[in-house]
């Protein structure tokens, strides 16, 4: 058979949603991935599948069939007392709605990789609002970029040249050339490198970065120390200058200010700051959103609970406390007695206090890959590659919904299949309730 | 020597997000399983890129190996976001759900003790 290109592919791997790959697919299957970036090539090309669904007797894996690891998983499910469904990143959001009727009906907590990840962003965007642009309006207006904590050069690898940096716009007519980049962090990245100004600040005084300028834009330099956080004062001034005279400015933010010393109070003070530019100029704010469909896991959340992640459904309706009800809060508690993880791999990326819970109480995994949540998981359900072997709806990091292609044929049972058997299972296990 | 209270930073790398779906394969070992350093840490602790380096908190320690960035202020050390950097990072989730993954003060010094796979690595939770 011939082979066939599959064009304008919407890349399933970080918030950039890059929506211009070439697909080579051969018999069925793919071959190549052109002008994707090395993440995103390397998941859709694939390799290692888990084979079947697995169920763990005595240590040890043992091949099932769906119908065997879908009852077993209700069984578990339908008797949690505080069962907590994690993950919900790497995949669509029709499967997110999905998640979500489950946990109301089992009176479970519902929560997304946002919460070890842009939960403080989305709490601090509730807390002062969201002056955010499309990435769009980045691409054709922006002539000052910032990205303050984050790392594109490594975890968005297109994002520079496809909405930010060398790329041409409507009003930036000459790139590259048009605009001027800033990276704030603490060690000089390969985004630093590239940048035309990189300032060093030391781990943990984002917050105080920002009040410093805050304060010099409303006219008060002289109260500033002679540095803040590393930087020298003067070259919080010349910041200043540049983001009050440029005519589009945009700040990009990343796990340096939802991870570090002071979490969602950094968001709150950074918003503060561009709120009070716009009195100046233009200027917003993109979180710089990992996972190609993270965004879109608080955007289901949110229009079907009025919460964007970290919901706790154990009072029979939705409650949200990011810090009492977010998945490592309920794991360092030891109080979830059950747990699936789905399109997010706690194993990898929970602190390993939290993963001694997780090894004594079930865990049921919902995955396309084996990870180090197999290596804890008493039962795996292999899934479909949502983005490549389903489509479906993924929002970009700046809020855009975009329609995911189907690349290929598969045999797996989708996400969506596997929640709603589950689902209706469970209703049954529980007498219809 | 060990060298105390150096600053601990995890975060995505490129050859680490390269393997996101494929973390049980030996590039991904490679990718996440490392501490990068600059070269005055480096001579510091009197390790070579490729040595095996202990690297401890009060939330645990863990052995990973030894990778030059001269990217790096001193005293700061940066492991990939994964497995090896989660098993000492600071899980606090100040308030918002989220652990500290970033800034946690560590001490660090070569070790003959072996690099843990991810496997092995896992199974210590398993045991409790």
């Amino acid at each position: 058979m011939a082979a066939e290109t599959v064009s304008n592919v919407v890349c399933p791997l970080c918030g950039c949603l890059c929506d211009d790959i070439e697909v080579i697919v051969e018999d069925g299957k793919i071959s190549n991935v052109k002008k994707a970036c090395p993440l995103g090539k390397n998941k859709i090309m694939g390799h290692d599948r888990i084979k079947a669904p697995m169920i763990r007797e005595n240590g040890e894996f043992k091949e099932v069939s769906y119908d065997d690891a879908i009852e077993k998983s209700a069984q578990i499910l339908a008797q949690a007392k505080r069962p907590l469904l994690y993950g919900w990143a790497s995949l669509i959001c029709e499967a997110q709605r999905k998640g979500v009727e489950l946990a109301e009906e089992i009176g479970a907590l519902i929560d997304t990789t946002a919460s070890v990840c842009h939960g403080s962003t989305v709490v601090g965007v509730q807390g002062r609002g969201a002056p955010g642009c499309t990435l769009g309006e980045v691409k054709n207006r922006a002539d000052l970029v910032i990205y303050w904590g984050c790392n594109p050069q490594e975890a968005h690898p297109r994002h520079r040249a496809r909405y930010a940096h060398s790329v041409k716009g409507m009003y930036r007519p000459n790139g590259k050339k048009d605009r001027k980049v800033f990276v704030i962090d603490v060690r000089e990245t390969k985004t630093a490198k590239v940048a035309d100004e990189f300032v060093k600040i030391d781990p943990g005084y984002d917050y105080m970065a920002f009040s410093a300028l805050r304060t010099i834009l409303a006219g008060h330099a002289d109260v500033v120390p002679d540095t803040v956080g590393g930087v020298a004062k003067e070259k919080l001034v010349e910041m200043v200058d540049a983001m009050k005279s440029c005519e589009f400015g945009v700040i990009f933010g990343g796990m340096g200010l939802t991870q570090t010393r002071c979490r969602y109070k950094n968001l709150e003070n950074v918003i503060s700051l561009v709120d009070e530019l716009n009195a100046h100029t233009k200027f917003t704010l993109i979180p710089m959103r990992g996972h190609y469909n993270v965004n879109g896991s608080g955007h289901t959340l949110a229009w079907l609970t009025g919460y964007p992640f970290a919901i706790d459904f154990s009072r029979g309706y939705a409650w949200y406390n990011p810090g009492e009800t977010a998945s490592n809060d309920v794991l360092l508690r030891r109080e979830v007695d059950a747990m699936m993880a789905i399109a997010g791999d706690p194993g990898a990326h929970f602190p390993g206090e939290s993963l001694r819970h997780m090894a004594k109480i079930p865990l049921i995994q919902i995955d396309p890959y084996a990870n180090p949540t197999t290596e804890l998981a008493d039962i795996v359900i292999p899934t479909a590659v949502s983005g490549v072997e389903v489509d479906g709806t993924a929002y970009r990091m700046d809020g855009v919904p975009i329609r995911t292609r189907k690349v290929v044929e598969t045999e797996y049972l989708t996400d969506e299949e596997v929640l709603e058997r589950i689902l209706t299972r469970v209703r049954e296990l529980k007498g219809g309730n | 020597m060990c060298v105390k209270e150096v600053i601990l930073i995890t975060g995505r790398t490129l050859k680490q997000g390269s393997n996101l779906e494929n973390k049980m394969s030996d590039a991904y070992f490679d990718a996440a399983a490392q501490c990068e350093m600059n070269e005055n840490l480096l001579t510091r602790i009197g390790a070579s890129v490729g040595d095996a380096v202990k690297v401890s908190t009060r939330f645990g320690e863990v052995v990973v190996n030894a990778e030059k960035d001269d990217g790096l202020p001193d005293g700061h050390i940066f492991i990939p976001m994964g497995p090896w950097a989660n098993a000492i990072v600071d899980p606090d989730t100040g308030g918002v759900g989220t652990p500290a993954f970033k800034g946690d003060p560590a001490n660090i010094e070569k070790t003959d003790e072996a690099v843990l796979s991810v496997k092995d690595l896992i199974a210590r939770y398993r045991e409790g």
